[in-house]
């Protein structure tokens, strides 16, 4: 049986998504990063690197979003590599 | 020091090592072990047993130790109350993580110049290196104005044992990079 299309229009709306960012700091080293990226997201290299690059001059890059939950795991997982991770709502 | 660590034979990694280093390297994570031990009523004859064993600690606050604080930052940047709560939840399993690493280097310490290191052992020493340096570095208060810290090393005198510090920052940094080197194909 298929739901009524206004039901599902309804209910696509997506919620404000959560964001993992990662923040830049002096000791980590650029291919640690990279490697790390590389490692837990399983992102191409050219997405790590590039993402890395972001962290580096930008100050902070977006790294993954999801739900809330999803993205507690995200910070959880790059803390466990000394990766200076937080989560937020996205704005 | 040495231009040795990390090499790739053959398909397997091993480590080379002088004696020296083998010990400093003990010594450090030793000292790391201890740093991230829990600490007031999570040590762990505080602890509720129930609580210990799914990993629910009372640790709500960012360690007052910058050191600390970098090892085990927050994770919600903008929501305190967030942060707390995503601690008590997670810390001290992080903490028992980043020991079981550096517990796992150290063995493997024992073990002859060029043993081979199983992915998970690299991983362990791929990690923990990296607390080893953040942990130093932290100390140091390194920063990314090369100038100015080339500067302020310049106006140490001899035998200041920052110098030394330094030196071990900078060789750790080496050893890592080693061991990276053996990631790539």
């Amino acid at each position: 049986m298929e739901a009524p299309s206004e039901f599902v229009s309804e209910h696509v709306v997506p919620a404000r998504p959560w964001v993992t960012i990662v923040w830049n700091d002096p000791v980590n080293l650029m291919d640690y990063v990279t490697h790390v990226f590389r490692t837990y997201f399983g992102y191409p290299r050219e997405e790590c690197e590039r993402l890395m690059m972001a962290v580096h001059q930008e100050g902070r890059a977006v790294v993954s979003n999801g739900t809330r939950e999803e993205m507690e795991r995200d910070v959880a997982a790059l803390h466990g590599y000394s990766l200076w991770a937080t989560l937020q709502q996205d704005d | 020091m040495s231009k040795h660590g990390f090499v790739r034979r053959r398909g397997s990694v091993g480590l080379t090592l002088e004696e020296g280093e083998r010990d400093l390297l003990n010594t450090l994570l030793g000292q790391l072990l201890e740093l991230l031990e829990p600490e007031g009523s999570d040590a762990h004859e505080q602890l509720d047993p129930l609580a210990a064993m799914v990993g629910i600690g009372t640790a709500t606050a960012v360690p007052d130790d910058p050191v600390l604080a970098r090892l085990l930052p927050d994770a919600y940047g903008d929501d305190p109350e967030a942060a707390s709560e995503f601690r008590r939840y997670t810390e001290l399993s992080l903490r028992a993580d980043k020991q079981a690493r550096a517990r796992s280097a150290r063995a493997s310490l024992a073990a002859p110049n060029g043993s081979v290191l199983s992915s998970d052992e690299l991983d362990a020493w791929l990690r923990t290196l990296n607390d080893l340096r953040l942990a130093l570095g932290t100390r140091l208060g390194v920063s990314e104005d090369l100038e100015a810290e080339a500067a302020a090393l310049e106006a140490l005198p001899e035998g200041d044992p920052l110098l030394l510090l330094h030196d071990i920052y900078g060789w750790l940094g080496y050893l890592q990079m080693t061991l990276l080197r053996t990631y790539e194909r």
